[in-house]
Parts: structure tokens; C-alpha cells; sequence
């Protein structure tokens, strides 16, 4: 029962169901959600801004946000399932590098194909490519720092192979394509509001399924989940492939919001995208965080930018605030975890 | 994939050798084409394009077995392509035996060293740079020519002490001013104007905006434009565009805005024609045809500039055949030769100029494919 028990407290309470629903149990609970440090830091940071200068909340300048974070969130939200399970893929700004040029490359060697099939056999392309990722951790059973890291290689091998010097335009693409990003709806980019319905998706499946449970359990405690009976190879192996179909998406996207993609698109986000995770409350030795505090984690990272750009601060501060916050949250977590810690062993203490 | 634990064991170390073994196969065949692809390729398609490098050897049989490298700042960027493109052909009709391109694949400003470090020790003749730094190739430019190595130094200089010729695009002056000029034409010759630049260390966008700025500062006729930011889109997709949104929010009556880098002019392009700025802001500096037609056509951008890059290498490596054969010393007065182009005088402090810089409307962008 262990694995299970760890799980459930680790998780936090916004997912949560079947307690007494006072306010003071809300208000508490809201406080000490995972989410909740991140959040704040994220609205003091707009609100903070705003104030400095009207335009950063502009029609044009909430779009601006909204679209500078869509690509992030949705790294972020395959991230954090990997994560979670206590693995990581540094391998996914390469992968999004060959996606996004796979796009491209769809695109002008099928002038008449369809907007959706590119979407589907991208995305496809990256579940191919993060399943390789996940094979191979599996299999080897080595680290997937260190097989991602060879990945994160090899993919950027491949891709520099396959693109050389060439870079597609955005005008090698449909208008239609390239206005998937621009277009809005009720002043929501289309893609963010895309974005969106995936991070509620995939908080739905790690929250409320079997599977997504069982991801909780493997990364609390790999060999306890292993006794207990979860497939651990196999969930391993399915949250690498999911990460890789969103990367694949991200790819696809990139491609639409962009300029040029080519044989150094995505160079180094990866580690922009582990900092989102682990900022958004997401546990760097797994068991603990949500997808949806991952997605606000990538949300505060590319606003935090945009907002010292608007606010005319030394680019070098940006750098020094993203590893204040990431230290931040590490620290949090730790702090969390001890107390947990201490509540078990007074529950234990009390059953035994 | 999962067998109980002990029987997996047993397999384990065999799976894993097997994984580890495959992992390297996969390693070497990539490594095998990547080289393929980086050195010595034919000279054909860049320079082909403008007819500066098509072809045959003009009889320099005097230089036999001369070697030359390039060493970009960063491979697989178009624009560098394209003075590869003419660097290769260029190197072929002035003679040289051996041609090869290599260079890091990120513009770092010490990605460069081994790659001159490995060239030393080849005992290449002439060595072809744009630094990423002017000083962090230095000791090993050195060494190079300790070796008996010939410097030239290409689109972006090192610091003078480290090589024997710089060949410039253009006289950096007028690119600053063509740039300023261009810009005052579009924004009615008054208002807040921006520069979102490369990498803040780039050599030569920082001498263009030391030269925009002077020119700002001291000819009457821009006397109410006002430069009030300089930003650093480091070359990269995604930092331009956020720059680009920044500089817009932090400066809501800003008119203009000089790139004086492909990258960062196309990315702004991207997001002003994606923008409600879009004809509201102008914008012009330093791009490429292909890349900015687009914005040209819908009325984005109005007019940029930029020289030949073809033309660049092409002279790059009749300035190095010379240099390697002693008929020139890279001292000021030398003349040598550069093929199809005509004859080149070394100027003050080493530097051979290309030519004048080209501007770019939607009159004649159609004319141009690089």
C-alpha cells in the first residue's frame, strides 16, 4: 500500500475529491496547493508590469503572451508526465528542431496537403521519435538523463544531416498555416486555447485514470510500484511517447508561429522546459506536481521575459531571476516534502 | 518489457551491450555523412547563382597544392551558405588544391578554437574565418601562423594582430548609413527609432552601430530622430521576436526599426506582419531576398539592404591565394587580383573591401535569389 499512500499525499489537493468542503478546508487547501506559489508569482509579475506600462496588457500584448507561452506549455505539460515518473527527456528541442522542419519540408514537397494530416503525421512523428527515447530507458535501463542526452545528439545529428543549410520560410507555407497563429477567437490565439484543452486532457489522465495514476506510484517509488504490480516498462515507455507527440505538436506549431525552421530550430529549450516544469511545482525526483502547475510554470518563465523586455531591465537579470525562482521552487518542495514526511511518521506512529 | 527481475537480469547486460553497440553504429553513420556534407563538398551551387565562381581554373599553376579552409561562424545558416557558395568557387578558379568548409554549429565565440587547432595541424595554407569573437581565436590564429599559415579574415574581423587580411562586405560606414538613410525615408525623418542587433558581442554589428550612432548623433538631417534602445536577439528565432515585442510595448511611439542581422530583420518581419503593427512600424536593415520577399510583398518592409555574400568568399579566397604564393603581404597598397571582380587594394589596417551595398524594394527583390 505504500506506493499509494505516498502518491496520495504527495498529490495535491486541487485534484482531490470526497473531503469535507468547508471554507476554511478550501482556503487552506488553495494555499498549500502546488500550484499556488507559482500562480501568485505570476499574476504579481503581469500585475507588477501593468502597472509600469499599460500596453503589456493590450489586446496585442495579451496575444503576445498568450502565444509566447503556447509552445512551452505544451513541452512542458510532456515534460512533467516524464517527470513524474521520475525520468526526464532532454531530447525534446531536438525533437521539436526535426519536427518543425519536418513540417516544413511537408509542406513544400505536398503543396495540396491538408492543414490536419500535417498536424497528424507530425505529431506521429514525434510519438516515433519519443518512443525511441522510451525504448531505450526501458530497455537499457540506464538513466534517461544520460540515454536522452545521447538523443538530444543524435536527433540534432539527424537533423543537420537531413536539412544541411536549407531553412523553410514561412512563406513556403499555406497563409492559412501561418495564421493558426495569429488568428483569435474571443481574443484568444486559436493555438493557445488548443494548448489549453490538452493541458486539461492530459490533468484528466494523470489525475483520473489507472495509468496516470500508476505514473505517481512509479516515480515515488520505482521498485515499490514494481511489487505492487504496475507495469512500470510499459508506463515509462507510454509517458516518453506521449511527451514526443506533444513535442511533435509544439514542432508543428513552431513551424506555424514562426519565421524560419531549420537545422537549429529549438537549439536548447530543453532546459527552458525542465525550468518550467520544475518551477510550476513539479518534483525533479518525481512522485509529485501536476501537468497544470507545469503549464503555469512555462506561462511565468516566458512572461517573466517579456515583461523585463517591456520593462527595459538588463537581459542578464532575466537569467538571474529564472535561477532564483527555479532555486526557489526546489527549495519549496524540499520544505514540503520534510513535512510530509514528518505527518506520516505521526500517522504511522498512531496506527502502529 | 517487463520480465520478472531476476530473469531480466540475465538479459539485462546483454540488451544493454546490444543498445550501447547500436547507439554507435548509429553514432558513426551520422558522423560519417556529417562530415561529408561539411567538407570539401563541390563548389557548384552557391557560387553558381551570381556567376562570380563558374568554373575553370585560370592558369595559376604556380601555386600547385595550396590548400585552403573555411571556418564560419556557425554552418548551416543561409546567409553563410550563400558566402560559402562563392568562398568555394572563388577558391576552386584561383587554384587551390584542396577546399573544405568546417565549423561549429553554434555561433559561440569559442566553438571556433578546435576547429583552427585541427587545421593547424593539417598544415592547411590558408585559413578563412568570420569570428564569433575577435580575441577568443586568437592564440589559436596564432599558433596557425606560427605554423606558416596565412589568416584571412571574413565578414566578422578578429583582432588585427591575428590575421593577415580582413575582406569586408563593404566599408562598415556605409552600411551604417545606408541603413540610417534607409530608415529616415520611412519614418518621414523624425521619431523614436530602435536597433534590434545580433549577439551583443558580434564584431561587426557592433562597429555598424557605432557608426549609425555617430551619424544619428552628428549630421543635422537626423536631428529629430531619436535612437532610444539597443537590443540583442542573439540570432535566435524566438529571442528576436520577443525583442521585437518588447522594444514595441516599451516604446509605444517608436517609428522604426533597424536589424542590422538576417535573422533578427526576418523575425521582426514575421511578427510585425502577424501584428497589428504591421505599416505602423517600419522597419529595414540587413537581409536576405528570399527570406524578406514576403514581407516586401505585403507591405511590411518597403526597402533593406545588403552586398553580395557570394562575392564575399569569392574574394576571401583570392586574397588568400596571393597571400600564400607572397605576391602580397596584407600590407596597406598591395593589389592582387580577385577573378571575375577585378583587382582589390589592401586599405588601411589590412582590409580589402568588397563592394557597395545593394538596397532591396519591391522593384527589384525579384531580380536576386540568394
Amino acid at each position: 500500500m505504500s506506493a499509494q499512500e505516498i502518491s496520495s499525499t504527495d498529490i495535491e489537493a486541487v485534484l482531490a475529491t470526497g473531503s469535507r468542503p468547508t471554507l476554511m478546508t478550501a482556503v487552506k487547501r488553495l494555499l498549500t496547493a502546488r500550484e499556488f506559489p507559482v500562480t501568485a508569482a505570476l499574476v504579481a509579475l503581469v500585475l507588477f508590469t501593468y502597472a509600469n506600462n499599460q500596453l503589456f496588457l493590450s489586446r496585442q500584448g495579451v496575444k503576445d503572451l498568450l502565444l509566447n507561452a503556447t509552445i512551452v506549455i505544451l513541452l512542458a505539460v510532456g515534460q512533467s508526465i516524464v517527470i513524474i515518473s521520475r525520468n526526464v527527456d532532454l531530447s525534446i528541442g531536438s525533437i521539436l528542431g526535426l519536427t518543425a522542419f519536418a513540417t516544413g519540408t511537408l509542406f513544400v514537397n505536398n503543396p495540396d496537403i491538408p492543414i490536419w494530416a500535417v498536424f497528424v503525421i507530425v505529431s506521429l512523428f514525434g510519438a516515433l521519435l519519443g518512443a525511441l527515447n522510451g525504448l531505450l530507458v526501458t530497455v537499457a535501463r540506464v538513466p534517461a538523463l544520460v540515454i536522452t542526452l545521447g538523443t538530444l545528439y543524435v536527433f540534432r545529428g539527424f537533423n543537420n544531416l537531413w536539412a544541411g543549410p536549407t531553412q523553410y520560410f514561412a512563406d513556403d507555407r499555406p497563409d492559412a498555416f501561418g495564421d493558426l497563429s495569429v488568428d483569435t477567437v474571443f481574443g484568444l490565439p486559436i493555438i493557445t486555447l488548443g494548448a489549453l484543452l490538452v493541458v486539461v486532457i492530459v490533468a484528466g489522465f494523470m489525475g483520473r485514470t489507472r495509468r496516470g495514476r500508476d505514473l505517481y506510484a512509479i516515480g515515488s517509488d520505482p521498485t515499490a510500484a514494481l511489487l505492487f504490480g504496475v507495469p512500470v516498462g510499459r508506463r515509462v515507455f507510454l509517458a516518453f511517447a506521449v511527451n514526443g507527440l506533444l513535442a511533435g505538436l509544439a514542432g508543428v506549431l513552431y513551424a506555424s508561429r514562426f519565421n524560419s525552421v531549420g537545422a537549429t530550430t529549438g537549439n536548447g529549450i530543453e532546459l527552458d522546459v525542465v525550468a518550467a516544469a520544475v518551477v510550476g511545482g513539479v518534483a525533479i525526483f518525481g512522485g509529485s506536481g501536476t501537468v497544470v502547475g507545469a503549464a503555469i510554470g512555462a506561462m511565468l518563465l516566458t512572461t517573466i521575459t517579456s515583461s523585463l523586455t517591456t520593462l527595459r531591465v538588463d537581459k542578464f537579470w532575466q537569467q538571474a531571476i529564472v535561477g532564483v525562482l527555479i532555486l526557489a521552487a526546489i527549495a519549496a518542495d524540499r520544505i514540503v516534502k520534510l513535512r510530509a514526511e514528518r505527518r506520516l511518521q505521526t500517522s504511522e506512529a498512531h496506527h502502529g | 518489457m517487463k520480465s520478472s527481475t531476476r530473469a531480466g537480469e540475465a538479459n539485462h547486460w546483454r540488451r544493454l551491450t546490444s543498445l550501447i553497440g547500436l547507439l554507435a553504429v548509429l553514432a558513426l553513420v551520422a558522423a560519417a555523412c556529417g562530415s561529408d556534407s561539411t567538407t570539401a563538398e563541390p563548389a557548384s551551387d552557391g557560387s553558381a547563382e551570381d556567376g562570380a565562381g563558374s568554373g575553370d581554373s585560370d592558369g595559376t599553376s604556380d601555386v600547385n597544392d595550396l590548400s585552403i579552409t573555411y571556418i564560419p561562424k556557425q554552418l548551416n545558416n543561409p546567409y553563410t551558405n550563400v558566402v560559402l557558395g562563392g568562398g568555394e568557387g572563388g577558391a576552386a578558379e584561383a587554384g587551390f588544391e584542396g577546399i573544405a568548409v568546417v565549423g561549429p554549429l553554434d555561433a559561440s565565440a569559442s566553438s571556433q578554437v578546435s576547429f583552427i587547432n585541427a587545421e593547424t595541424q593539417a598544415g592547411t595554407d590558408v585559413i578563412v574565418i568570420a569570428a564569433n569573437d575577435p580575441d577568443a581565436v586568437g592564440p589559436a590564429l596564432q599558433e596557425a601562423r606560427d605554423g606558416g599559415a596565412k589568416i584571412v579574415a571574413f565578414d566578422s574581423d578578429t583582432n588585427p594582430d591575428f590575421r593577415d587580411v580582413f575582406i569586408s562586405q563593404v566599408v562598415a560606414k556605409d552600411v551604417a548609413l545606408i541603413q540610417v538613410e534607409l530608415i529616415a525615408e520611412q519614418i518621414g525623418g523624425a521619431g523614436q527609432i530602435a536597433i534590434l542587433s545580433a549577439t551583443a558581442n558580434a564584431t561587426n554589428q557592433n562597429e555598424w552601430i557605432k557608426f549609425i550612432e555617430e551619424e544619428l548623433a552628428s549630421n543635422p538631417d537626423y536631428a529629430d530622430i531619436e535612437l532610444v534602445a539597443t537590443v540583442y536577439g542573439d540570432d535566435d528565432d524566438t529571442k528576436s521576436f520577443q525583442e521585437a515585442q518588447g522594444l514595441l510595448q516599451a516604446y509605444p511611439d517608436l517609428k522604426g526599426i533597424i536589424s542590422p542581422t538576417t535573422v533578427g530583420i526576418a523575425a521582426t518581419g514575421r511578427y510585425l506582419s502577424t501584428s497589428e503593427y504591421k505599416g505602423q512600424v517600419a522597419l529595414t536593415g540587413l537581409g536576405l531576398p528570399n527570406e524578406m520577399r514576403p514581407f516586401v510583398k505585403d507591405g511590411t518592409v518597403t526597402a533593406f539592404a545588403l552586398w553580395d555574400p557570394a562575392q564575399l568568399g569569392y574574394v576571401a579566397a583570392y586574397a588568400g591565394r596571393a597571400l600564400a604564393a607572397g605576391e602580397i603581404s596584407g600590407a596597406e597598397g598591395d593589389t592582387f587580383t580577385a577573378g571575375e571582380l577585378g583587382e582589390r587594394t589592401v586599405g588601411e589596417g589590412g582590409i580589402v573591401i568588397v563592394g557597395p551595398p545593394t538596397v532591396f524594394n519591391a522593384g527589384n527583390i525579384d531580380n536576386y535569389d540568394f
